[in-house]
């Protein structure tokens, strides 16, 4: 077998080539850096393939690839209508392999199957055809000033884009990523985490059949503190998107001073859910369940901290334990009636299980789970889904972002007083609210400080509506047509009329 | 019997259907068939390369229009409401992609029934599957906006479809057209009725199955042929059409205008005749200008409402623009639309072959001078020699009047001023064309002519990205771009009271 592919064999029967080079140039190639990533199965801890692993010099190749292709013909002169219609072929391609590219997912990353096809891959298909609409519809404006002037503005490619890419949804990731870049005109170095290096270079093969022209996009995996960083300094690259842990976040914006490049951030959250006593609790309770248990609690927007009115806490706390019994069933992915899966890697699983302990520490009451669940063969990083209630604001389980499936929740009276506690953190991506009352419902909305605000829902985003933080969740927005502002550069042309 | 076998150079036999194109939402049975029809009229196609009669196609009458009226009402409040734009995009997408695959059916059959050459037909093929698809992409980012007036209330807007739109379509690029409405008004939400031309039905008639093939629900998109006088009128007058579109000649367009009026005040929007100016300076790069005067006007054999017909050229390079332009003309080749090499086919009917004569027989009566052209090309067919008109005063008829065919008149001017002075006098404005080496020239004379498009050194540059319409009497409203989605949509303003009443 070639130093660049493998022949796989997925534990649901499907075989397939999975690549494990670098991809640069529309080609597969080494690493120079000699270095390897091996990533596990999260359900049952065995290997499934080891990778290249970018060093600094292969960043450098891949932005040298970048650049050039940035400025050939090939991909700058290209009518807008065409990017449109590469990124609508290649929504096409998803499509046709997107029981390949779910099976990779779950495998890697543990992810529901059902999940990983019917929404993670089905995703990707959506948003790459909404940006390819995108491409041609980009405008600039004419501005009248006086009758000396004739100013237009151009919106403009930003030019070589770095991207780093999270673990918690591979391959949706890499669509919000590449579709508004690419519509825009740019040109891509993306990394994969190391945690799931291996669905985004089985995406590498269907770019190149697409038809993109070689370099547009290349596709690293590397470890962060080497590839990561690599992009993140590089001069020659314009422009860094990072979605990840917030302190992550502020080594990419310290280490993207060094050439000023334009920064784009989605960090982490602590989001809160507020149930004010009107509110149709039932639904309360089964979107505060999926708020935090969907994608074994993975989420960055996840509504982790829920604050109940005290009239109506103890019936929620009942009727959220409810739902985890009847929904949350731990098990094997590949299993059809499987709702929760592992935790991605042996780091996060212990990390989780760390919070747990320190809940307990600091005398929170464990209502539900806390415990690593066993019975899936007695391996796996499997974690029961965990509530903590007479949780003090101050303690860190309140504080800090657990990202597993563990919630905190806790009693206010009034709403002013919730409305505070809600916005007591340092982050700001997501919120909910919970209320029949519409009035109530818009003015909370208003007052609290998130990028996203869900009224009677929970993490129901979609891709045609911007998502970014507020304070220290994020810089910039993704999706919807505020996604394109991240990748372009507004040009003001002065045209003088006057004959002097 | 609702269809015939035809046949084509280029693919041999096809199936041309002939009835009326109704997806009729009550029946499900007959949802993939091209329908009966309650009328027995039929309108005959000629082919107007060789004046032979192809088929006869059924004409929708009233009781015809106001089936379709119904199919389409029923299905925009029912099966329709319920698609999501992103639904919208992808079926608009899907029909872009059954254009591509059928490309040389359509082309052949624009060829046949139209003139065209196949070169060009084939463009407009390209073009239609193009337009389709960018509206495709339109459909899911049709936003209202939210308006912060003050803590009182919370304001938004949404844009919302028109509903029933009844859409007239002209002879000169019949499936380009039919793309032109189709796509921004199925992007918005609406449902459609759609009316060919009478001289070229036949190519929009199998569009109608790839509508079916692509997966619309029926009643949609309803395609219906027959008269202006009787089926378009049906159309304009119906009580329960929401929007007529229409493109064609000036004096329909008013009847259209005063049809809405007599009914229910439908919304209007038109795009009608022209009689372009196409400007050249005496610092033009003069090869360049040649070409794109000469395809400004012998384009599409003169019938573009947008033909740069009124030429004007700067004195100083006057006399020799005027040879060369002789010279350039004499060689478009004039012949069969099937043949590769020709560039001009034949006018696409009898009743538009006498007008352009007419045209000319009355440029010479006024006194005009023949540089070129000016007769019938061959015996058989409705073809007609590339004909140049010089020593034309402003006020002729040949000056004034749209010909739309291949024929144009050639006049000097002596500065910026003179220039669009002469351009602006026309009660048209639809384009206009400015040919110079000189930036700020370009920039000042554009912005001085009166038209809905100027193109710079170039001519009948039209893209699907790029908003086209008339200023004065070449229309109402714009088409194409993100223009167009302002014909399709309505705005709605919601506004939320969130406290009390000030007063009780």
């Amino acid at each position: 077998m070639s130093d660049l592919f493998v022949d796989l064999t997925a534990p649901n029967g499907r075989k397939y080539k999975q690549p494990i080079g670098l991809f640069i140039n529309n080609e597969f190639v080494g690493a120079k850096s000699g270095k390897k990533i091996t990533t596990i199965n999260p359900t049952d801890e065995r290997e499934i393939a080891t990778v290249h692993a970018a060093g600094s010099d292969d960043v450098d190749i891949a932005v040298k690839a970048a650049r050039k292709a940035f400025k050939d013909p090939s991909w700058r002169d290209v009518a807008t209508s065409t990017r449109g219609g590469l990124l609508n072929k290649l929504a096409k391609l998803v499509e046709e392999h997107a029981e390949v590219l779910a099976t990779i997912e779950t495998w890697d990353n543990g992810k529901p199957y059902s999940v990983a096809l019917g929404e993670d891959v089905k995703g990707v298909v959506d948003v790459f055809r909404y940006y390819a609409g995108w491409a041609d519809k980009i405008h600039g404006q004419v501005i009248d000033t006086t009758p000396n002037k004739f100013a237009y503005t151009i919106r403009e490619p930003v030019g070589v884009c770095g991207q780093i890419i999270p673990w918690n949804y591979p391959l949706s990731m890499a669509s919000w990523k590449l579709g508004p870049a690419l519509a825009c005109g740019n040109t891509t170095v993306i990394k994969a985490a190391e945690q799931t290096p291996l669905s985004i270079l089985y995406l590498a093969t269907l770019i190149k059949e697409a038809g993109f022209p070689p370099g547009v996009v290349n596709i690293l995996n590397g470890y962060g503190q080497e590839a990561g960083a690599a992009i993140a300094t590089h001069p020659d690259v314009d422009k860094i998107a990072f979605t990840g842990s917030t302190a992550t976040g502020r080594q990419i914006m310290k280490l993207a001073s060094v050439n000023m490049k334009n920064i784009t951030l989605e960090t982490g959250g602590k989001s809160p859910l507020i149930v004010f006593d009107d509110a149709n609790l039932e639904q309360a309770a089964k979107w505060a369940h999926s708020g935090v248990m969907e994608n074994s609690g993975q989420i960055c927007t996840a509504t982790s901290r829920i604050l109940v009115q005290d009239v109506v806490y103890d019936k929620f706390v009942e009727l959220y334990k409810e739902k985890i019994k009847l929904i949350s069933k731990i098990g094997d992915p590949f299993k059809d009636d499987t709702f929760q899966g592992p935790q991605v890697s042996k780091a996060q699983y212990e990390r989780v299980l760390g919070y747990i302990e320190a809940g307990k520490k600091e005398g929170a009451t464990l209502t539900t789970g806390g415990v690593p669940y066993k019975d899936v063969n007695g391996k796996g990083f499997f974690i029961e889904p965990t509530i903590f209630t007479n949780v003090k604001d101050n303690m860190t389980i309140y504080r800090e972002e657990v990202f597993g499936p563990f919630v905190v929740i806790s009693s206010f009276k009034t709403e002013e007083e919730a409305i505070d506690r809600a916005n007591d953190t340092t982050y700001g991506l997501g919120a909910a609210v919970f209320t029949q009352n519409i009035t109530r419902g818009h003015k909370i909305a208003r007052r609290i400080e998130s990028g996203t605000v869900w009224i009677n829902s929970s993490n129901d985003s979609d891709f045609r509506i911007p998502f970014g933080g507020f304070k220290q969740s994020g810089i910039g927005r993704e999706l919807g047509e505020a996604g394109l502002a991240a990748y372009t550069n507004t040009k003001a042309v002065h045209v003088n009329l006057s004959g002097c | 019997m609702t269809s015939v076998t035809l046949s084509t150079p280029i693919t041999g036999e096809y199936e041309q259907p002939i009835g009326l194109g109704q997806f009729n939402a009550r029946s499900t049975l007959r949802r993939s068939r091209v329908s009966n029809h309650l009328n027995s009229q039929k309108s005959s196609q000629i082919n107007p390369s060789n004046e032979e009669v192809l088929c006869s196609v059924y004409e929708a009458g009233e009781k015809d229009v106001d089936i379709a009226v119904q199919a389409a009402r029923k299905s925009f409040e029912g099966p329709w409401a319920h698609v999501t734009p992103e639904g919208r995009g992808k079926l608009l997408v899907k029909l872009a992609e059954l254009f591509e695959e059928n490309l040389n059916l359509l082309a052949a059959i624009e060829s046949l029934n139209n003139g065209k050459g196949i070169a060009l037909a084939k463009g407009d093929i390209t073009h239609s599957a193009s337009c389709l698809r960018y509206y495709g992409g339109w459909a899911d980012k049709i936003e209202g906006k939210v308006i912060d007036t003050d803590p009182e209330r919370f304001n938004y807007t949404r844009q919302e479809p028109i509903g029933v739109c009844g859409q007239i379509i002209p002879w000169n690029f019949p499936l380009l057209m039919w793309s032109w409405k189709i796509g921004p008004a199925i992007a918005c939400g609406n449902t459609v009725v759609i009316k060919s031309a009478e001289q070229t039905p036949l190519s929009a008639l199998v569009a109608a199955k790839l509508i079916v093939k692509a997966g619309f629900p029926p009643g949609v998109i309803n395609v219906i042929s027959g008269f202006g006088k009787t089926t378009g009128s049906a159309l304009t007058h119906h009580m329960d059409v929401d929007k007529i579109a229409f493109t064609g000649s000036t004096v329909v367009g008013r009847q259209i205008l005063k049809a809405s009026a007599e009914s229910n005040l439908k919304k209007v929007t038109l795009e009608l005749g022209g009689k372009s100016p196409n400007i050249v300076f005496n610092d033009a790069d003069i090869d360049n200008a040649i070409a794109w005067v000469n395809y400004g006007i012998y384009y599409n054999h003169g019938q573009c409402c947008c033909a740069g017909s009124r030429i004007f050229v700067q004195e100083g390079i006057y006399e020799k623009f005027v040879e060369r332009f002789k010279e350039r003309t004499a060689k478009n080749v004039v012949g069969d639309p099937f043949d590769p090499k020709t560039f001009q086919g034949p006018q696409v009917s009898k009743v538009q072959f006498d007008r352009i004569m007419g045209y000319i027989e009355q440029g010479k009566s006024e006194g005009a001078t023949i540089e070129t052209g000016g007769s019938r090309h061959g015996t058989k067919g409705y073809f007609i020699q590339p004909t140049i008109f010089s020593n034309v005063q402003p006020n002729m008829k040949i000056m004034q009047e749209e010909i739309f065919g291949p024929v144009c008149s050639i006049a000097k001017f002596t500065n910026e001023v003179d220039a669009i002075c002469q351009g602006n006098n026309t009660t048209y404005g639809l384009a206009a064309a400015v040919h110079t080496a000189n930036l700020n020239t370009a920039l000042r004379v554009s912005a001085g002519l009166k038209a809905g498009t100027v193109w710079v050194n170039t001519y009948n540059s039209v893209h699907h990205q790029l908003p086209f319409g008339g200023y004065k009497e070449s229309g109402i409203g714009r088409e194409l771009g993100e223009a167009a989605l302002a014909n399709y949509t309505q705005t709605k303003t919601v506004s939320i009271r969130l406290t009390n009443a000030p007063f009780y």
